[in-house]
């Protein structure tokens, strides 16, 4: 609550600052023209900041000659399309280049890998025209509607950069722990990096797993409590460094971990956790009917919020971000950016304690859900 | 939620989850095992000590108790043996006492009796020593007088007068 007041009174302070300086705008026509192409280009900064690239950038910038340089490296790009397609991502030129492949040609469209001719024709559903399609198909930037390519579109198990950090955050969370689970062979005590992980790990055990599984069954789900808190709190925070990756901002992660949830909760589920959801006891026949379906779409309802939970707070918490540290360039004043520059560092203080503590909501609802599963019956 | 699903990326989630699932894994095997093992294994410790300490302080306790007793009980048996000594030398002394009392009185009476004897024999002695002297007094006046005739004559003379007068 202390940081939701405290993000209001900074949203109220910077509402404050921009009334003044819209009245010391004195030519307001030529600046308002300037700003809205800022803006948009913040915008486009900020969308294509949200999703998922198949090549790894730490910043681009165009040249004097109106071409773009990209400072980063290509990853592999996997596709299935009949046959396993693989050749590295700076064939397709960041969206302006066309990749060919054993006879047949992709390109980029949005960030997602399209099948296309040799020339890169995208083509579009019934309501677009015909001449705009070859224009599209190279400047992504100029397509602000939401058309929907209607070329072939192949699996793509393309090692993009939120793979890559996925695998990243894999090895350190592996070296890490491994690291603090070979000290224990020599001391029984921790040392080093273990002093500020053993209290982690006992945190999610006597805080999380414990109170909300019991004490006698608490140990099977260990394991997955700790990978997930560790792997969502590190990747979160990993979010948060200019290295401008945003894993847990993907749909397609958080629906991974959520199903992990779900199937092990529905794996681990007794004879009396089936009851409550199919005969519920201790109300009337009738209610039981009705409170059947209700009790299984509940069983879908829980992992999915977990999805949507853990998807919205990253993202919601980057555009603000994103959008806060863009207003300093479209204030460009001395009031107007420093002021945009301390709610930037203050919201980042706070996405620090969201990255953690979405990490602790995802682990505990888990372990919640758990415990659920393996609820003895009292009754 | 449109938007949602044409974000969504199988190759994402396909990798996301084999990753993950490979993390959970290995970590399982080579970090969360020998780590809740040995934090347990601590804590175990921990607990047993504690347990130990506890247990050695209720002994120590129970020593104490004990040793505390003993010297309560040395010390009653002790008064009671001084108390028991005390009674025994004064019944000694009274029992001494008494029977010196009595061997006294027993001794004075044998004096007393002999020193009687002793006053009856002497006195008998006297009577027979004062009879004899009398028979030799008498012998010896009796010769005295029966020295010469005419006095044996006069005597035998008053005697047979006495006889007379009989």
């Amino acid at each position: 609550m202390r940081y939701s007041l405290l993000s209001k009174k900074l949203t109220a302070v910077v509402f404050m600052a921009a009334g003044i300086l819209s009245a010391q705008d004195h030519g307001a026509q030529e600046v308002e023209t300037g700003a809205h192409d800022l803006k948009t280009e913040i915008k486009e900064y900020i969308g294509h900041h949200l999703l998922d690239s198949h090549d790894f950038n730490l910043y681009s910038y165009t040249t004097d000659a109106g071409e773009h340089k990209y400072i980063g490296f290509p990853l592999p790009v996997i596709l299935w399309d009949n046959g396993l397609k693989v050749f590295s991502s700076s064939k397709l030129k960041h969206g302006e280049g066309v990749a060919e492949a054993d006879g047949n040609y992709y390109t980029l469209y949005h960030n997602k890998i399209y099948k296309t001719d040799a020339e890169g024709t995208i083509n579009f559903g019934a309501h677009h025209g015909e001449e705009t399609h070859e224009e599209d198909a190279f400047g992504e930037n100029l397509v602000v509607d939401d058309a929907h390519p209607t070329n072939v579109k192949p699996l793509d198990f393309s090692i993009t950069k939120n793979v890559v950090f996925i695998m990243l955050v894999g090895l350190l969370m592996f070296f890490m722990f491994r690291g603090v689970a070979n000290n224990y062979k020599k001391n029984s005590l921790p040392k080093g990096i273990g002093r500020v992980l053993e209290p982690l790990v006992l945190f999610v055990r006597d805080e999380i797993a414990i109170p909300n599984i019991g004490e006698h069954k608490y140990k099977r789900y260990m394991s997955y409590l700790l990978t997930v808190f560790f792997f969502v709190w590190i990747i979160n925070l990993l979010g948060l460094t200019p290295l401008g990756v945003n894993v847990t901002n993907n749909i397609a992660v958080t629906f991974a971990l959520a199903l992990i949830t779900y199937l092990i909760t529905t794996f681990s589920g007794n004879k009396n956790y089936w009851k409550h959801i199919f005969w519920m006891p201790g109300v009337p026949a009738p209610m039981k009917i009705i409170l059947a379906p209700i009790e299984l779409l509940g069983t879908f309802i829980k992992p999915f919020s977990l999805m949507i939970r853990l998807y919205a707070n990253i993202t919601a918490g980057h555009v603000v971000l994103m959008s806060i540290i863009g207003l300093m360039f479209i204030f460009k004043n001395w009031i107007g950016s420093p002021l945009s520059f301390v709610l930037a560092f203050a919201l980042s203080l706070l996405e620090l304690l969201v990255a953690a503590l979405q990490a602790y909501i995802f682990t505990m609802l888990s372990a919640l859900y758990f415990g659920m599963a393996v609820e003895e019956d009292h009754h | 939620m449109d938007k949602l699903i044409e974000q969504f990326s199988f190759g994402l989630f396909f990798w996301q989850l084999l990753l993950f699932v490979g993390l959970l894994l290995l970590l399982r095997k080579y970090a969360w095992k020998p780590i809740l093992g040995a934090v347990e294994k601590r804590e175990e410790g921990i607990k047993d000590a504690l347990e130990a300490a506890e247990a050695a302080k209720k002994e120590m306790q129970n020593v104490t108790a004990d040793s505390e007793k003993l010297l309560k009980e040395a010390k009653a048996e002790r008064d009671v043996l001084l108390k028991e000594a005390r009674e025994i030398k004064e019944s000694i002394i009274s029992e001494a006492k008494e029977q010196a009392q009595v061997e006294g009185d027993k001794m004075i009476k044998q004096a007393q009796a002999a020193i009687e004897a002793e006053k009856k024999a002497a006195v008998a002695d006297i009577k027979t020593q004062v009879a004899n002297l009398s028979v030799e007094i008498a012998e010896k006046i009796i010769k005295e007088e029966l020295s010469d005739n005419k006095k044996q004559q006069k005597l035998v003379e008053d005697m047979l007068g006495d006889i007379k007068l009989n």
